[in-house]
């Protein structure tokens, strides 16, 4: 049932607090002197003259209390640098003032002089490892995933094809920056408000960085303002920055980045670079191929191997592989580290797969449907990580109801007329696709969320989680999952803002976890609760909303308010070879098959997406409104990713770091996605759901790239695909003939 | 960032209320209405009139306040995110927005609501098409925009209808 969100009203009145909204007296305001160069050595550091510098707080490495780290999973990246930089824009020297405007201007007046080191700058020379940026060889991490033997294959093949497939950095582009406001006090520690979607990696990032006890961190989520992973590991960093400028002044001390820094500075989806190579007989099976994928990860380690974990599982796509080796890497370079984004490494490896797919079919003379249809993974089969698919998913029967809602047989035999006379050459592309939800692995048994849910002396109840909003509709949909378990109506439920010193840790707000893995949770604490009562005595086994909320009131005048606790268990027969990199890689998949239709001007090479149908499996789907505006969101930012987002580097620096120039779509862009559900249901989720928030990101840009290569005839093998890549790969045939059996020689 | 001068008074009338503040003329009006008179829904999304979460109107027109020299709002008509529930030919849009999915984050919504209201008092039975074009100078990164047209559709219907 679609009800209200909860915080609903504040947003579309304007009351909700976001945290520049937010002011405590005698507040200072933060800036960050940052590198200007990729890699080197700093010499010296001046203060310029012009500028009342006696009335400014400076932090420097030197003023860390604990350790200059940003603790995440390997602590190699200083809170601030010292002595050492290994990134254009990486924090040096931190500054507050009381007047906000005079801060901009002093950022500019400190003078850094280097000594310079040779930088490296992409994935290629990063491999060649002509100079050692980090650890031994430049590679955070590897994964090598084996199953069958991919040697036997190719001498039993009809056609071995190979191609080799790129996708840029993209830019989250929430629309509210980073922020943050953090206090100190000598007896109760650093306190923290922030824009950020993981309460618990903020308060373990401070604990380490300022030396304080557990009890001395407290870290509250303000209301966020967007946030698609842009908002899991950055806000350690400036929450760490803002903790030690409180510390060092004694008083309040926010920190809020405009565009351009926020652009410039922080995260982004990481480049990627993919090659598969595909045994396949004359009918169009695939035999089994070996695939390459290795992620651009900037100068720090952050969450690049988690990336690169999904990003490596997911490679293979919804298919059937009976012998693959999936081997992938993630590589240093001295660009800022680039981080979580929706989808986190999927829709990289899921773009090559998806092109690799229209690739094979070229090659074979087959259509781009029939080669997936022979190829999908039925129920019974195994993943590429021997996992055996067991729910009754029919991926056939997906992708026979996205083309017919698509209408795309007739539409593909009209374009084909259609383009002969007109030069606004009209395609139609589809992408099929899965996407795991919750964390990877044993990921799940290694967090170990907790759950609480109260009963309050009104009646009503409450929902203790960590899990923050951001517009996906946490606190909706958690306390619809309170509310469905205890009989009780929207309104009897209420959620607790996120805050370390009142709620558990329930995880990160991350990986599509929370309503499938977090909710499931929620039901079983709530039910907890109805226990409790049961147990005194105030409460039969069946009873109504009224009977519920008078035993829950009584209940707590007589012991005060009361909690119940759920922690999570893994669910019996889920095993995971962290090691072999086998077993049951998710607890269960989101299925999705997308079909784009496109019109490429050929006068101005602009690409127009005009009509889009997104149709996917996603378990029991709890609030339809809510859930289709993941889709719709997720398929515009996809769409983005494909024909409009391109981060310009130079020397490691974006240099398009405003909306002005990096273009992300707008209303008159985006044609009315269209959005499907099927609903097979799921065990492990709440109500039989599963994660949805990163799936809608993955389909988009190969189906809409393969339209494009269906309009022109020419198949395009990189993203972002803007009017310039288009003319560029047509006229110096850089892009590859669909038809065209040429292996593209490695750059 | 060289302040020119001295502050200077500027009035102007916002959601109804006669205001008098004492700023640098060149300030911008998005600061002023966040900073000098606590009205927050005003959001800053870019800083350089690209994405419209500042967006307000001033004598009618929807503005990026932005852009906006306060200087420019002396004797100024200005409507803000909080004060269209009073004034709203349309009571309906902030319901519509809330019921159909319109605002995920809400960091884009104040703004968007204000064009949208722009749009429906110009054009009070628009066409997909147009609401499309209308709401193109404010970008919303959560929705894909669907929802939001959606709202508006629904706000024109029950708009015209009472």
């Amino acid at each position: 049932m679609s009800v209200p969100r909860k915080e609903g009203l504040d947003k579309v009145t304007g009351r909700a607090q976001y945290i520049d909204d937010m002011s405590l007296p005698g507040t200072l305001y933060g800036g960050t002197v940052r590198s200007s160069i990729p890699r080197g050595r700093i010499r010296k550091v001046t203060f310029l003259p012009g500028i009342p510098w006696d009335e400014f707080v400076v932090v420097t490495a030197k003023d860390i209390p604990g350790k200059n780290c940003v603790a995440l999973i390997v602590d190699d990246q200083p809170c601030l640098a010292d002595g050492w930089v290994n990134h254009p824009e990486e924090p040096v020297l931190l500054l507050a003032h009381a007047d906000r405007r005079l801060v901009p201007q002093a950022v500019q007046s400190v003078k850094i002089e280097y000594d310079l080191l040779p930088p490296l700058f992409s994935i290629e020379e990063s491999e060649r490892q002509q100079e050692i940026i980090w650890g031994t060889d430049n590679i955070f991490k590897t994964y090598l995933v084996e199953k069958g033997n991919v040697d036997e294959v190719w001498a039993k093949a009809d056609f071995i094809v190979e191609g080799e497939y790129r996708t840029g950095a993209q830019e989250q582009l929430y629309i509210e920056t980073n922020g943050v406001m953090a206090c100190f006090d000598r007896n109760r520690g650093i306190t923290v408000w922030g824009s950020l979607q993981c309460p618990y990696y903020v308060h373990k990032a401070l604990m380490k960085l300022c030396a304080l006890p557990e009890d001395q961190v407290r870290v509250l989520q303000t209301e966020t303002g967007g946030a698609f992973g842009g908002k899991e590991e950055y806000p350690s960093m400036i929450a760490g920055h803002a903790a030690l400028l409180a510390m060092k002044s004694g008083r309040p001390v926010k920190i809020v980045y405009d565009r351009m820094e926020d652009m410039v500075a922080t995260t982004k989806r990481h480049p990627s670079r993919t090659r598969h190579r595909t045994a396949v007989t004359r009918e169009g099976k695939i035999l089994g191929g070996e695939i390459e994928f290795v992620i651009e990860g900037g100068a720090y380690a952050t969450l690049s191997s988690v990336v690169l974990s999904r990003g490596t599982i997911h490679a293979g796509g919804p298919y059937f592989w009976p012998s693959v080796r999936i081997r992938g890497k993630a590589v240093a370079t001295n660009a800022p580290p680039h981080g979580a984004f929706r989808g986190f490494g999927a829709p990289q490896s899921l773009f090559a797969m998806e092109r690799h797919m229209d690739r094979i079919a070229a090659r074979l003379g087959m259509s781009a449907v029939e080669i997936r249809r022979r190829n999908f993974l039925k129920t019974g089969q195994t993943t590429t990580t021997a996992q055996t698919i067991a729910e009754p998913i029919d991926l056939d029967r997906l992708l026979q109801r996205a083309l017919s809602l698509a209408d795309y047989e007739a539409k593909k035999e009209r374009f084909r007329s259609h383009n002969l006379s007109s030069s606004a050459k009209k395609g139609i592309g589809v992408a099929a696709f899965l996407h795991g939800a919750g964390f990877t692995g044993s990921g799940e048994r290694y967090l170990a969320s907790l759950v609480g849910v109260e009963g309050c002396a009104d009646g009503r109840v409450r929902v203790l989680v960590s899990s923050t909003e951001f517009g996906q509709g946490t606190k909706t949909v958690l306390c619809q999952i309170a509310a469905e378990t205890l009989g009780l109506s929207y309104q009897d439920v209420e959620i607790a803002q996120p805050d370390t010193e009142a709620v558990p840790n329930s995880g990160p707000t991350v990986a599509s976890r929370t309503v499938m893995v977090v909710g499931k949770l929620v039901q079983a604490a709530a039910l907890g609760l109805r226990y409790t009562l049961m147990g005194a005595g105030l409460l039969g086994e069946r009873h109504s909303r009224e009977e519920f909320c008078q035993a829950c009131a009584r209940y707590s005048a007589e012991h005060g308010r009361f909690k119940s606790w759920a922690r999570y268990d893994p669910p019996s027969g889920i095993f995971w070879d962290e090691e072999r990199y086998r077993g049951e890689a998710y607890a269960a998949y989101a299925w999705a098959v997308y079909v784009a239709e496109v019109t490429v001007d050929l006068t101005t090479y602009s690409v127009t997406v005009d009509d889009f149908v997104a149709l996917q499996e996603v378990g029991r789907v709890l609030h339809p409104v809510l859930a289709r505006g993941q889709i719709t969101g997720g398929v515009a930012q996809g769409i983005g990713y494909a024909l409009y987002e391109k981060v310009l580097w130079r020397e490691g620096r974006m240099l398009n770091g405003q909306m002005t120039n990096y273009i992300m779509p707008t209303s008159a862009d985006l044609p009315p996605i269209r959005v499907y559900f099927e609903e097979l249901g799921n065990v492990h989720g709440a109500f039989g759901a599963k994660g949805i928030g990163e799936l809608p990101i993955d389909g988009p840009a190969p189906a809409v790239v393969n339209a494009v290569g269906d309009a022109l005839g020419t198949g395009f093998d990189s993203l972002p695909l803007l009017p310039e890549d288009i003319f560029q790969g047509m006229s110096s045939g850089a892009a590859t003939g669909a038809d065209s059996d040429a292996v593209r020689g490695l750059r | 960032m060289n302040t020119p001068r001295a502050r200077c008074e500027i009035s102007f009338t916002v959601n109804d209320e006669h205001r008098t503040v004492l700023a640098f003329p060149m300030e911008r009006l998005l600061d002023v209405l966040r900073e000098r008179l606590g009205l927050t829904g005003t959001k800053e999304g870019c800083g350089e009139g690209e994405c419209g979460s500042c967006a307000v109107l001033m004598n009618g027109a929807l503005v990026n306040s932005c852009l906006v020299p306060v200087l420019q709002a002396q004797e100024a008509k200005i409507v803000t995110i909080e004060g269209l529930g009073q004034q709203c030919r349309f009571p309906a849009l902030q319901q519509c927005f809330l019921e159909c999915g319109g605002a995920q984050c809400g960091i884009c919504t104040p703004g968007m609501i204000l064009a949208a209201w722009h749009l429906l008092n110009q054009n009070p039975q628009p066409d997909l098409e147009e609401i499309r074009e209308a709401l193109a100078g404010n970008l919303c990164r959560c929705t894909g925009y669907v929802q939001i047209w959606e709202a508006v559709a629904e706000a024109a219907v029950r708009g015209n209808r009472g």
